[in-house]
């Protein structure tokens, strides 16, 4: 009785937030027991933290390539564990560095994308039909035919390719799929009854978008915002492949461009040109298995089976 | 809603959408850096009056509106200009580089639809089988893998270090006949295996998800409880209705097929569309430029029409949403 006479005494806001603090913690349970969720978040977290922690103990002077001081091209040794490349610089050093510049590509690439995708798709679905529907509708199509590589590319030949160019080319190229996945569950939450009497206490559409579409439709986004993490790192490697890729930084797609470029398949550097891929698979992997863990987790239509 | 109306609305739709396209196509010919004639006049020392001509010939003298109208009345006639690096009618280069293409880009699309259809059907079926699971993490870990990264692994292992393969290109050249066409088939082993893994991931996972759905369905248990053999209750009433959001999928990849695969063509120097949007691309060659957009996207468009309406026949309540 007692804890029931406290609830009653709490403010609406505050009851909101425990029932999310409930629910948050209810599907962090079941994510833990979701073992591909959890191998994909114990590779992420070690990524995460070499990409973090890692590049305080490089000397950034061994990185340059005018004053990097190691053997040319050496295959991996003791000293050099990934061997060297052509400026003598450590790959394991350049690996190191390229974690943090890769995964930040990811992350503030994916965050675009789902600013794009969810403002997009959130419109498009709560106008529903409306002539604004319409019209961003045809955008979205018309993003979602458009082969996004070549536009990527042309986008990329306009603006320069600097890191944070390359983070703005794909957010800009790849939020179509999010907004027609936001549209279609805005759509669905909007004709549900608290919508209705939510208008019929004379709620604006900034408020009913706000407190009720945005919550409903956010565990889904969530769910997409890891998916997109991975898209984006795979997509930094694809526009470093063309040559495309942050000319001011060093990314894992950088070192494979090098690579490539110096002529490591001919002359068979394997030891310069494997471990960014390999990394690249493995967060790719790791953060798809956590998307797919959170997808089941967050929408119970596939939790019951 | 009818069955024409619908064709009709859908129809409809794709000419907007083509005429999006073309707008964005004129307009990236004016908003992408580098002026085109000053860097024709820096490559071949033309004259001041060559210049101007030039300017006229291309249209670019005249008000923005004006060159509008007159762009899309060209290609109205199946004209897309000519191109600015080496003199060639856009037309006819790009004709020569749909067969590359579709040798390679078509056929590694078609394996990797096969194979993936197959084993998601095999998987989402027995669900958490040894089957299923090793081709899960297979699917997941070949969609992970960056396409050209797998395609340089490739090169490096099979072609630097055994030289098994050629390192690139199209054919040797000077061959003729059969030892022609086997020259071909060694050059397009690597890619098209590169294509083909790296597209049927996503295939085998999504038709793995659509069978488990199917598998969950009412019908599926009637037709259990009235006695069908499991391998009918598969084959009649579970593939073919799990097959439905795969169909949308492979219609859309093979509208993809006209783009050309930019990657892998650009990492095995194929001389494809994919190639020669890069190309065009990194020379600022406009007019191709263009030309090749307009051919990818309209192919997707066309592409996704038939299968809307193809999709709206299979599945007739589609055409009510």
């Amino acid at each position: 009785m007692a804890a029931t006479e406290q609830a009653r005494l709490r403010s609406a806001r505050s009851l909101i937030w425990q029932r999310r603090r409930a629910a948050a913690a209810a599907h962090r349970a079941t994510f833990r027991r979701n073992r591909q969720g959890m191998l994909g978040l114990a590779i992420l977290s070690f990524f995460v933290a070499v990409a973090i922690v890692g590049p305080l103990f490089i000397d950034p002077a061994s990185l340059e390539p005018a004053t990097a001081d190691g053997p040319l091209l050496a295959s991996p040794s003791l000293a050099y564990p990934l061997g060297t490349d052509n400026f003598g610089r450590s790959v394991l050093a350049l690996m190191v560095q390229g974690a943090r510049i890769s995964l930040l590509v990811g992350f503030t690439a994916a965050m675009g994308t789902m600013f794009i995708g969810a403002s997009i798709g959130i419109t498009s679905g709560y106008f529903g039909g409306t002539r604004v529907d319409v019209a961003l509708n045809a955008v979205t199509n018309w993003f979602l035919v458009l082969p996004w590589i070549a536009l990527a590319i042309a986008l990329t030949a306009v603006i320069g390719p600097t890191l944070v160019n390359v983070i703005i080319v794909i957010a800009i190229t790849s939020w179509a799929s999010t907004a027609r996945l936001v549209r279609a569950q805005a759509l669905s939450v909007k004709e549900r009854p608290f919508i209705e009497r939510s208008r019929a206490l004379g709620a604006n559409h900034w408020h009913m978008i706000s407190r009720h579409v945005l919550p409903n439709v956010f565990p889904i986004l969530f769910a997409n915002a890891v998916l997109m993490i991975a898209l984006a790192i795979l997509s930094e490697t694809t526009l470093s492949i063309l040559g495309l890729g942050p000319a001011n930084a060093i990314s894992w797609g950088r070192i494979i461009d090098d690579s490539f470029s110096a002529g490591a398949l001919s002359a068979g550097w394997w030891w310069w040109l494997i471990p960014p891929g390999v990394a690249i698979m493995l967060v790719t992997l790791s953060f798809t298995m956590v998307g797919f863990a959170l997808d089941e987790v967050l929408s119970p239509r596939l939790r019951e089976r | 809603m009818g069955a024409r109306r619908y064709v009709a609305r859908k129809s409809l739709q794709a000419v907007v959408t083509l005429l999006f396209v073309l707008t964005f196509n004129f307009f990236l010919f004016r908003v992408l850096p580098g002026d085109p004639v000053g860097l024709l006049a820096r490559s071949q020392r033309l004259t001041e009056q060559d210049v101007a001509s030039l300017q006229a010939e291309l249209g670019l003298d005249r008000p923005v509106a004006s060159q509008y109208v007159g762009y899309v009345g060209q290609i109205m006639t199946g004209n897309l200009g000519v191109s600015l690096r080496t003199g060639r009618e856009v037309t006819s280069t790009i004709w020569s580089r749909i067969g590359p293409t579709v040798l390679l880009v078509g056929l590694g699309t078609l394996l990797a639809t096969v194979i993936g259809i197959w084993i998601g059907i095999k998987g989402g079926w027995r669900r958490g089988s040894a089957f299923d699971t090793s081709t899960l993490y297979g699917s997941l870990a070949l969609y992970s893998i960056p396409e050209g990264w797998l395609g340089m692994l490739l090169l490096l292992v099979l072609s630097g270090m055994l030289g098994l393969f050629p390192a690139g290109g199209f054919e040797t050249g000077g061959e003729t006949g059969v030892a022609r066409l086997v020259d071909v088939l060694d050059h397009l082993f690597l890619p098209l295996l590169t294509l083909t893994l790296g597209y049927v991931g996503q295939y085998a996972i999504i038709m793995r998800s659509s069978m488990i759905d199917v598998t969950h369905e009412d019908f599926v248990t009637s037709a259990r409880a009235k006695g069908v053999p499991e391998h009918q209750v598969r084959r009649n009433h579970v593939v073919p209705n799990a097959f439905l959001p795969t169909f949308t999928l492979i219609f859309l990849n093979f509208g993809f097929v006209l783009g050309g695969a930019i990657v892998v063509e650009a990492v095995f120097s194929w001389p494809g569309l994919g190639l020669l949007t890069y190309d065009a691309i990194n020379q600022l060659d406009y007019p191709m430029i263009q030309g090749v957009f307009l051919l990818s996207s309209a192919a997707v468009i066309v592409f996704n029409l038939v299968a809307d309406i193809t999709y709206g026949y299979l599945d007739p309540r589609v055409r009510e949403a």
